[in-house]
């Protein structure tokens, strides 16, 4: 399965959400299907594409957070796995595209192919959800289902180690992080640029959304 | 332990003074008390880290949400965020107010803490990010305020060194 198939099979499905790439071949893909403001691409900093979701998911509880990771960004975070299970944000999707690979520094086979297993360390780091698929119709049905959840999800699927024969896009790595910005400023319930955050809605919101994550967590301390 | 609880809470204060509203951190001796008083306040977001280089994620992805945020780190948490701080928060200007307990310094007994006490003021230079010490209680309100709006209006990684003076009564 090629991972621009999966891109394409779910692009309509990203359309309300904020959505956060690694670099890359993920980044050069979904880009080329159109770039739209909801879409961070974090292009450098492997592996906190995922924290970064998790941060935009505690901040605004209202709103679907897709991050979309690869095996060697996740490889290089696997605490972060943790971390998202700890807070389990219920609308973060973290899907994974697994190629088995360091596509793009030349292809340099990652350890999920020698049988690290990306499925069991996320169910084993705490990750409610957790599954893999192997076809393009199996991704697309995986995410229209996860999408109706409200139950923090991580989706492995594995895809071929073919990507695009250029990673650089035209969209400038501050324009696409202030357009992404301001983007989530103009939605409904987000806090305004420069407004001060005593916002009694938003603070109840939180504390709410707190009480909510320890009555779930345990906490061993 | 004689962590300075009076002037964590100093601490606690001037970061809720400037709207801070997510906090991320590692526990370290010096930070128990401030880590505790996020926990217990529900207007704050507490987010309990694997490794520090991940508050750099968390933290841009709040002021991507228009949250302002602040972490909580030892000078070894913040060693080993650095790719975190070139790589995104420099790449991509977020402001980031990082509260560095600076360990290894003068007065440090722990012989594991010295090579990074040794190493951080060197790397905060190295990478130009703007430091200044919290090292009395009578600054402290003032030179958190002055560090967040630094990083807001430059929109960079701004690092307070927590000196022993400050959080440690003995």
């Amino acid at each position: 399965m090629l991972r621009l198939d999966c891109l394409r099979s779910i692009y309509s499905q990203l359309e309300n959400s904020l959505v956060v790439t690694i670099m890359g071949a993920v980044a050069a893909e979904l880009h080329s299907l159109g770039h739209r403001p909801n879409f961070f691409y974090l292009q450098h900093a492997m592996g906190l594409a995922s924290s970064t979701g998790l941060g935009l998911a505690l901040c605004l509880p209202e709103q679907r957070v897709i991050v979309i990771d690869g095996d060697g960004s996740l490889l290089m975070n696997l605490g972060g796995l943790s971390t998202m299970a700890r807070y389990r944000p219920p609308k973060l999707v973290h899907i994974v595209f697994d190629n088995e690979s360091l596509l793009s520094v030349g292809g340099f086979p990652t350890a999920t192919s020698t049988g690290t297993d990306l499925e069991g360390i996320a169910r084993a780091a705490g990750i409610p959800r957790v599954s893999t698929v192997r076809s393009v119709e199996s991704f697309q049905a995986a995410v229209t289902d996860v999408m109706q959840k409200n139950e923090l999800t991580t989706l492995i699927a594995k895809v071929e180690a073919t990507g695009p024969a250029r990673y650089v896009t035209d969209l400038a790595l501050l324009e696409n992080r202030f357009q992404f910005r301001r983007h989530i400023q103009s939605l409904k319930g987000a806090l305004k640029i420069g407004e001060s955050h005593e916002n009694p809605d938003q603070v109840k919101e939180m504390a709410t959304q707190k009480l909510m994550r320890s009555a779930n967590v345990s906490r061993p301390d | 332990m004689p962590v300075s609880l009076t002037n964590s809470r100093l601490i606690y204060d001037a970061l809720k003074k400037c709207d801070i509203r997510l906090l991320s951190g590692l526990p370290e001796t010096w930070l128990v008390h401030l880590i505790r008083m996020a926990d217990d306040d529900p207007e704050i977001i507490l987010v309990r880290l694997a490794k520090e280089e991940e508050g750099v994620g968390i933290s841009a992805g709040a002021h991507f949400a228009g949250v302002k945020s602040a972490m909580l780190m030892q000078n070894h948490g913040f060693l080993a965020s650095i790719n975190g701080i070139v790589s995104f928060a420099h790449l991509y200007k977020i402001p980031l107010l990082m509260l560095i307990s600076s360990r290894g310094s003068f007065g440090e007994r722990d012989p594991w803490q010295t090579q990074g006490g040794n190493a951080t003021e060197p790397v905060l230079r190295a990478l130009g990010i703007p430091y200044s010490f919290l090292d009395s209680a009578d600054i402290v309100k003032k030179r958190i305020e002055q560090a967040q709006t630094l990083a807001e209006s430059s929109l960079q990684p701004v690092a307070l060194l927590l000196t022993r003076d400050l959080m440690w009564e003995e």
